[in-house]
């Protein structure tokens, strides 16, 4: 997995709540075999008019002027604000998966839906969750000063402002710890396999019907 | 000491390591694949040297790109005319056969939606944990099962470790008394909850469906509700064991026989919250006042009872929820102030993991027999969930009523659910839906979905607007 220390990045907001992960990444790139090359479509509908088209061009694509990533001072923005429950919806992992093949290392968020929050882990993606007052400062700052950037410190749990404004978040310690090491969750697992075997020994005297009828 | 909720005993009995950290590493009994999520995982398997830790727990389908048409449909997985869908559809099977793996193909008996075959086989069945790529797992849930979606890393961990490493939720009980009215369905019921609590209220919450209604519910129905706990924001939905579960699981294809049978059945008889059980919220309905509902807006929160107009955005004093009702509005091309039943219909779909069982086409049949679809009306897809759902309703005669009343009947799958295959909305058509999400461009870019149930979808078809069905039952 992608290690995640410290980052600091320009700052791009979307201020509406409830993106949902069909906006993110609309469901005809979901035929993808692969996991990279969604960044293009993020936010296909809301950022280009037209239907897009899995594997087509997108530079000859026209651009909705009006949509903060395709304004110019926003180019090569890392850091996504949103706003309540981002990400709510299906469980695809192509939504993060196209965050971050476009360069988003960061969304901060009043709140995430569940699935979404897990996926954002396992792909080196940090979901921070601040207040609505916070939240509501950040965007006015992003909006009001060209070039708005802020520093993420995950092992302090901290964003910075470049005046030293701090905000700290919560995050579990186990992703946490994952993150910052850049470790496999599979690897960390499988440590445990004498675990999951005795488990299964348990399990298969209480509930034999569970095991061995798929075949 | 508290009880024990239902979600509690069965996290604890499932639990394999309890990390100090908060996180927990859970079994997980089954593991359902399909042809969208998973191959990226199975990749992951490849290219790291691993192997599914066992097989006899995972079960797989293709459902969400297949087309719907029985022409297409006949000429099997390499006619499939999308590249992109038939290279994703044959991944599946190969990375099935590769790795072993029990799969249901496209034409095959046993094969369907993956929550609607994953119950009538008989692979999920009471007390066990249940994930599967697909946010509407929590459909599972509704016969006894911690039933939850995963994202794709997710689905390559379960396979190779056939552990989730998770958290554990907070409980939330809602719990409907009373009694349904005719024409009133489990669908009405869910979509009066996620009304009530809006799409985040469930967030973090494993809820249990709770009172009279249920306990009075039909398996398939509860499993309508349990469908939709995700759409309020709950990833598990869940409701209690009880007669009605176990009869529905006899005989079923991967079901236990025999003594196994009555130990299995002994045990899922106590699959129950304790009395003095703790939750951490509690919401109460009234089943008799809840009417069929209707969804007006882009989000399944945006929803009415049947004899509601639409709100206007002015109405609202806080300014995001304004800003969100005039998007809505304008997106779903309606005004404030209309009655929703004003909304003319260009296309209605019956279907999707949330409403294709055979009480669902017994229900939309109910109501289309001997009456024509309005001639404004496009199109009218039914599309059951699995291929037994299709042999079974075809054998009671249900296809004829649909054709004679001038409706397409479909092969299984997803279909215009969620436009990953032919079948979709054009940009600004109306469509009543029986699916589970009203987003925008969900069912087709610019398309205007509204969330029903099947009966209140089969009443739009006939009339060209959206109709209480109560009309065409007598109830009103």
């Amino acid at each position: 997995m992608k290690i995640f220390n410290l980052h600091n990045g320009l700052v791009v907001g979307i201020n509406r709540p409830n993106i949902d992960t069909d906006m993110i990444i609309p469901k005809q790139f979901l035929k993808s075999i692969k996991r990279s090359g969604f960044g293009k479509n993020l936010f296909d509908e809301l950022r280009y008019m037209g239907e897009g088209e899995p594997g087509e061009d997108c530079k000859s694509r026209t651009l909705r002027e009006d949509f903060p990533l395709n304004l110019p001072r926003y180019a090569g923005a890392s850091i996504l604000l949103a706003q309540e429950n981002f990400g709510c919806g299906s469980s695809r992992e192509h939504a993060p998966w196209a965050l971050d093949d476009y360069g988003f290392r960061v969304i901060i968020a009043p709140s995430f839906a569940d699935i979404f929050y897990t996926n954002c882990f396992k792909n080196g993606l940090l979901p921070i969750v601040l207040n609505k007052e916070n939240i509501n400062y950040l965007f006015d700052k992003t909006e009001s000063v060209e070039g708005y950037r802020l520093t993420v410190d995950l092992k302090k749990q901290i964003v910075s402002t470049s005046l030293d404004e701090r905000f700290s978040f919560e995050v579990d310690e186990f992703s946490k710890h994952c993150l910052l090491k850049g470790l496999d969750e599979i690897d960390l697992t499988l440590k445990q396999a004498d675990a999951i075997k005795a488990y299964e020994l348990k399990h298969i005297q209480l509930a034999p019907w569970i095991f061995g009828a798929i075949k | 000491m508290t009880g024990k909720t239902l979600y509690d005993k069965l996290w604890a009995s499932h639990l394999v390591k309890q990390r100090d950290d908060g996180s927990a590493l859970l079994y997980i009994d089954r593991h359902i694949l399909h042809e969208v999520t998973s191959p990226q995982a199975f990749e992951g398997l490849r290219l790291s040297g691993r192997k599914p830790w066992r097989l006899d727990m995972n079960l797989a389908t293709p459902d969400h790109n297949i087309s719907t048409d029985s022409k297409e449909r006949s000429a099997g997985v390499e006619a499939i005319p999308d590249e992109t869908s038939r290279i994703q559809v044959k991944t599946l099977d190969d990375n099935c056969d590769y790795f072993g793996i029990r799969e249901f193909r496209m034409n095959e008996m046993g094969q369907g939606i993956v929550h609607v075959m994953g119950p009538e086989l008989g692979a999920s069945l009471p007390g066990m944990t249940v994930v599967c790529g697909d946010s509407h797992t929590a459909t599972h849930g509704a016969f006894g099962c911690l039933a939850h979606g995963i994202g794709t890393s997710e689905v390559e961990h379960v396979l190779a470790t056939q552990c989730l490493i998770t958290k554990k939720m907070r409980n939330m009980r809602i719990t409907v008394n009373g009694v349904l009215g005719l024409g009133v369905t489990p669908k009405d019921v869910v979509l009066a909850i996620i009304g009530k609590i809006g799409t985040a209220g469930g967030t973090g919450s494993a809820i249990e469906f709770s009172g009279q209604v249920f306990s009075e519910m039909s398996i398939e129905g509860r499993m309508t509700v349990c469908n939709m706990a995700i759409e309020a924001g709950a990833r598990v939905g869940i409701v209690a064991v009880d007669e009605k579960t176990i009869d529905y699981f006899k005989g079923r294809q991967f079901a236990p026989s025999g003594d196994i049978w009555i130990k299995a059945v002994e045990y899922w008889r106590t699959l129950q919250s304790d009395e003095d059980a703790f939750f951490d919220s509690e919401l109460e309905l009234t089943g008799d006042e809840i009417v069929p509902q209707v969804t007006w807006g882009t989000s399944p929160e945006m929803v009415l009872p049947v004899d509601g107009t639409i709100p206007r955005s002015e109405d609202e004093k806080d300014p995001q929820k304004r800003k969100a009702i005039s998007q809505a509005l304008s997106y779903m091309g309606l005004k404030g102030g209309e009655a929703i039943t004003d909304i003319p219909v260009d296309l209605v779909f019956i279907g999707s993991c949330t409403n294709s069982r055979i009480e669902d086409m017994r229900a939309a049949a109910a109501v289309a027999k001997g009456r024509k679809v309005a001639s404004t009306v496009k199109q009218v897809l039914v599309v059951p969930g699995s291929q037994m759902v299709k042999a079974q309703a075809e054998a009671e005669g249900l296809d004829k009523i649909f054709i004679d009343a001038g409706m397409d009947w479909r092969e299984p799958g997803c279909s215009m659910c969620l436009a990953m295959n032919a079948d979709k909305l054009g940009s600004g058509q109306h469509c009543a839906s029986t699916s589970n999400r009203n987003f925008e461009g969900r069912q087709g870019k610019g398309g205007r979905t509204h969330l029903l149930s099947p009966s209140m979808a089969a009443a739009a078809a006939i009339a060209g607007h959206i109709i209480d069905v109560r009309s065409y039952c007598g109830a009103v």
